[in-house]
């Protein structure tokens, strides 16, 4: 068999470290920080002086136990934890303090991907390269800032069960919505709260056997994982499409460029010397930490996909695209909620959330903030309420869906009561009535080419005329009366 | 009160002084001020230049009432050097205080000096110091013992009151033994760690080196207890209370075989007989009892403690504080320099031997084993506590050796240890006390109990203490202003 | 027991240079000491477990309540070498 006949799969697994969202750092009480000035958020112990301790947040154990029941781990009685040792100016105390042979939790699964396990450590310092500008004696400089130095940090670990970049970008999204409901991590990658490595290996089609992988790092966004990924399976699959072997290395994914580069250091291989942190005893879960975590879950985007599509009666798409969205779903529950006359369907609430509404706060890559702080409609001027009243009037037909896209756009703007809006601009629906008959038979006149084609089958042409009776109308007609109307008058 | 009556008193008997009216605060602080200022021992890295101005008027609510108190220089004061007698941490001011000394502090102690000690409590000789090394005031051509040296010889040598200091595998009670006076090493976790610059973790205790038992069992009292910034301190079951038994009546002494016999000295067993034999004088029962394990604690030691230190002493990397090479061409460059000139050849030898046997391939052979060994000991006590009440034995294999005697051969030097490391690595307290003279030089008696007995070994200390009536005072007429 | 090459590469793992003369006493002085402690090889330790705390309590966690930090004087008053609000090293990229 040749090589060329050989198919190769890609297997992917990921690591994923998600800052907690505490008041306070892992191991000492110094406040959590972004932005603030460089070492304002230092003491003793997250600056490594001599003598000082760590005693563990309890929090951090909490939120790392929520994590765990949300990914049905299995939670450890007792875990342990370790020292990982290595020199690098961000880790101040010669070690990072982490977990190892007995980790928080270990075991379940988010959708169809198996979680190996879950652990707690901490977060290393801020390193900035300032090159020749800060020179030491010859030797291009950094300058280290220890605010964020000792952050809590959960480290989640899958199997490796992805078989493509397509599959662990959506995979992540439900993550991240997971741990946002939650309300255990910011989960934002810009900030850097959530960060995503990438192993990846690739074997023949039909063989069990795992390949030699690679480690992609530190993609900041999960468009750059799905490419990096893509990218990274394309030149181990054509590696050894030509007879070529996969080297085992961490590699970095430039997103200008679609290059991968290798990231392997002039030193050896590393030797951790992990041994038992004997600062710190291990830590019992017990039955009192249990019950406040789970009494702390929310539900969770699976559950709420379900409910939406069975109790509220959603489609699945649009149930999933709410419940995987919190922001999303939080929004549609409070407009479903919102009393007001007419009162909207569901669906076509859900339509207007999703769509009309999203398409107008500037959109949503799923990777901001809260969903992008431009796209969480929580924080827009749109009342929910507001949006369920004006669906309510669009379902009605008191307006028309144009007046209704109008209407959102005033809404957006400034916000206020779309009722108000409708009438002060007089963008009631114009019923079928001899206004309208008029104003078509005008249309009909004015794009006289187009009516001759309507007329001749094609019923595309309608579009000029339609057009030209929504500007009449500034849009308050209705699309299917004013259809209607032309037909009627061309005689079809 | 004279200058030679302040020096006669215990730190007990000074607080008392101080209460009576009869002496002040300030005096007796200025008194062994000028005297540690003659240090000819090199037991001092600091000297406070005078009392705390709140100290000067004591504060007579204040259980310790302004008493002086040296303290080894591993602990963290804050704005005082903290050096662990370490080049690579010289000139070091740190921004906050250890626990174990702000307690004391609260209860009235005033900080005198900071004591000179091994590098990073690495040593028994207190000959690791990159401050110099310090003499024994028995003998000024021999060493005090250590790692903390530099309290034991202060004590003993009358340049102040009392001292704290830390024992790891010995470096209080090894020490204390080498200069005829008291050391305790409490259970593992009665002190905070917090502040002390560590060594390994693990093991680390601080204690009191005192003139007398109830001078330890008073300073003890002020700095146990949990603390909340040291995940593995404790809350001290009792009150310390101090030690008043006068009679060992129906107390079970069990004498160690293994560590009894081969190896040590001639005379410094002969002084052990008999204080054993006293001991029966008071109505002690002396039984023999096994701790098999015994003989393997050294080697479990060498391997949990060097591995501790090495990770412990990574934070040494001249980033945030400390030296740094000059010139460095880069950081590998930066941090190899660092470390090669700021630390000693001791703790480089220990970093060495802690990072092998930490590393891939070697764990399970030595840590491993190590821990697992550490599991045997520690159960071979528990047996012989269902037997006995308190375990025996010499606190030092030899009295005092002379400076260099060892240096050349590094286990030579640590089975100085040899019957000080079961107990650290049981975690359980243990007292030495002086117990007599061989060839001129103080001999330690050891009385190890049960995790918290600490109560029980004061008090079988103290009876025993009075009738042994061993006498410090050439120490301290040879240890001030210089040998006489 | 331990060899030049071991040596060398303990000193890099540790972060320690070792002048020519180090390396051969350190290699010598080690051995010495790993022949005793390889003494601890004969004991059989199946079924023990290892002992990594003396004292087991548990729950000895903190509260998620911020206490006051260092000022950035305090924190860099220490430091061999300081570029505006940070701590300034031989960059690891260089």
């Amino acid at each position: 068999m040749s090589a060329a006949a050989v198919e190769y799969e890609p297997v992917i697994g990921l690591e994923i470290h998600v800052q907690l969202a505490t008041r306070t750092k892992m191991f000492c009480g110094c406040e959590l920080s972004f932005g603030d000035p460089p070492n304002t958020h230092t003491c003793p112990v997250c600056l490594g002086l001599p003598g000082s301790l760590p005693v563990a947040n309890a929090r951090a154990v909490h939120f790392g136990l929520m994590i765990g029941m949300a990914l049905g781990c299995e939670l450890a009685p007792r875990s342990i934890f370790h020292r990982k040792n290595y020199f690098y100016p961000d880790l101040p105390k010669g070690y990072q303090i982490s977990q190892y042979d007995e980790p928080l939790c270990s075991g379940g699964h988010l959708g169809d991907v198996r979680i190996h396990r879950v652990h707690l450590e901490e977060d290393a310092a801020k390193l900035v390269h300032v090159g020749a500008s800060g020179r030491i004696h010859g030797s291009d400089a950094s300058i280290v800032d220890f605010n964020r130095g000792g952050t809590p940090l959960a480290e989640i670990v899958t199997e490796p069960d992805l078989r493509s970049g397509e599959q662990a970008r959506e995979w992540l999204t439900l993550l991240r919505t997971t741990l946002r409901q939650l309300g255990v991590s910011d989960v934002n990658m810009e900030e850097g709260s959530l960060r995503c490595d990438a192993n990846i290996s690739v074997r023949p089609v039909g063989t069990q056997a795992l390949g030699v992988k690679t480690e992609l790092k530190n993609m900041n966004s999960f468009r750059f994982i799905e490419r990096g990924i893509r990218a990274e399976v394309s030149r181990q699959q054509k590696l050894l499409g030509e007879g070529g072997q996969v080297v085992q290395e961490t590699l970095h994914f430039d997103p200008a460029s679609e290059r991968i580069t290798s990231l392997r250091s002039k030193e050896e291989a590393h030797d951790y010397r992990y041994f038992p942190e004997p600062d710190l005893l291990p830590v019992a879960i017990e039955q009192a930490m249990l019950e406040e975590a789970r009494a702390a879950m929310p539900e969770l985007p699976a559950a709420r996909a379900q409910r939406l599509e069975q109790e509220v009666g959603l489609s699945s798409d649009s149930a999933h695209q709410l419940a995987f969205r919190a922001d999303l779903g939080d929004y549609f529950e409070a407009a479903l909620s919102a009393k007001v006359d007419p009162a909207p369907p569901a669906q076509a609430l859900a339509n207007w959330v999703a769509g009309d509404l999203v398409g107008r706060l500037g959109g949503d890559d799923g990777e901001g903030a809260g969903g992008g702080a431009g796209g969480d409609p929580n924080h827009s001027r749109v009342q929910a309420s507001a949006l369920a009243a004006l669906v309510g009037l669009v379902s009605a037909k008191r307006i028309s869906v144009g007046a209704g896209r109008q209407v959102l756009d005033r809404l957006v703007a400034e916000g206020g009561d779309p009722l108000a809006i409708v009438q002060s601009e007089g963008l009631e629906a114009m019923d079928g009535g001899e206004d309208l008959s008029a104003i078509v038979a005008a249309a009909l006149t004015a794009n006289a080419d187009a009516a001759e084609r309507v007329r001749g089958g094609n019923a595309k042409a309608i579009g000029p005329i339609i057009g030209h009776v929504m500007r009449e109308t500034k849009g308050r007609a209705d699309g299917g009366e004013v259809t209607r109307l032309v037909n009627e008058q061309l005689g079809l | 009160m004279n200058n030679t009556d302040i020096f006669d008193l215990s730190s007990a008997q000074a607080v008392a002084a101080i209460d009576a009216g009869t002496l002040s605060s300030g005096e007796l602080f200025d008194a062994y001020r000028a005297r540690a200022s003659n240090d000819e021992l090199n037991c001092f890295t600091w000297l406070a230049e005078q009392a705390p101005k709140d100290a000067t008027t004591p504060p007579s609510q204040s259980p310790l009432n302004g008493v002086p108190l040296a303290v080894k220089d591993l602990f963290c004061t804050e704005g005082v050097p903290s050096q662990s007698g370490s080049r690579i941490l010289e000139g070091y001011r740190p921004p906050y205080t250890a626990t174990a000394v702000a307690r004391l502090e609260e209860a009235g102690a005033t900080l005198l000096g900071k004591t000179n000690q091994d590098e990073f409590a690495m040593g028994s000789s207190t000959e690791n110091s990159a401050y110099g090394p310090v003499r024994n005031p028995w003998d000024p051509e021999r060493v005090p013992g250590g790692s903390s040296g530099g309290s034991a010889a202060a004590v003993a040598a009358g340049l102040a009151p009392w001292a704290l200091g830390t024992d790891t595998g010995g470096s209080i009670r090894q020490p204390a033994a080498l200069c005829g006076i008291v050391g305790l090493k409490p259970t593992y976790g009665a002190v905070s760690r917090y502040g002390m610059i560590a060594f390994a973790s693990s093991l680390d205790q601080a204690g009191p080196l005192t003139r007398d038992v109830t001078d330890a069992a008073l300073m003890l009292r002020h700095m146990v207890g949990r603390d909340p910034r040291d995940a593995t301190s404790l809350q001290f079951p009792e009150e310390v209370s101090l030690p008043s038994a006068e009679r060992l009546d129906g107390v079970r002494l069990g004498v160690p075989q293994e560590l009894t016999g081969e190896g040590i000295e001639g005379g410094v067993l002969e002084a052990f007989q008999a204080t054993l034999a006293r001991a029966e004088e008071l109505g002690a029962q002396v039984h023999s009892v096994q701790l098999p394990h015994a003989p393997h604690a050294l080697s479990a030691y060498y391997i949990l403690a060097p591995a501790e230190c090495s990770s412990n002493l990574a934070r040494f990397d001249g980033v945030r504080y400390g030296a740094r090479a000059q010139d460095a061409h880069d950081l590998l460059d930066m941090y190899t320099r660092t470390r090669h000139d700021g630390f000693g050849a001791e703790v480089k030898r220990r970093i060495m031997l802690g990072t092998y046997a930490l590393s891939s391939g070697y764990y399970d052979a030595y840590y491993g084993r190590a821990q697992r060994v550490r599991t045997k000991i520690a159960e071979d006590f528990k047996a012989a506590f269902a037997e006995v009440d308190l375990i025996v034995t010499p606190t030092a294999p030899t009295v005092a050796f002379r400076l260099g005697e060892k240096t050349a051969d590094p286990w030579s030097m640590y089975l100085n240890d040899y019957c000080t490391v079961p107990m650290s690595l049981a975690g359980i307290p243990a007292i030495s006390i002086p117990c007599g003279l061989s060839e001129g030089l103080p001999v330690g008696f050891q009385i190890a109990g049960p995790v918290f007995s600490e109560n029980r070994l004061l008090d079988a200390a103290y009876a025993l203490e009075q009738v042994l009536g061993f006498d410090g005072s050439p120490a301290r007429v040879s240890g001030a202003g210089g040998p006489a | 027991m331990i060899d030049r090459d071991e040596v060398l590469h303990v000193a890099r793992l540790a972060r320690l240079q070792l002048s020519e003369q180090e390396v051969q006493a350190m290699t010598g002085e080690l051995s010495a000491v790993l022949d005793h402690i390889a003494k601890i090889g004969e004991l059989d330790l199946d079924n023990v477990s290892p002992t990594s705390h003396v004292v087991e309590v548990t729950g000895a966690l903190r509260p998620d309540e911020p206490v006051a930090s260092l000022t950035r004087e305090v924190a860099l008053a220490q430091a061999p070498a300081v570029s505006g609000d940070g701590f300034l090293v031989p960059s690891p990229q260089a």
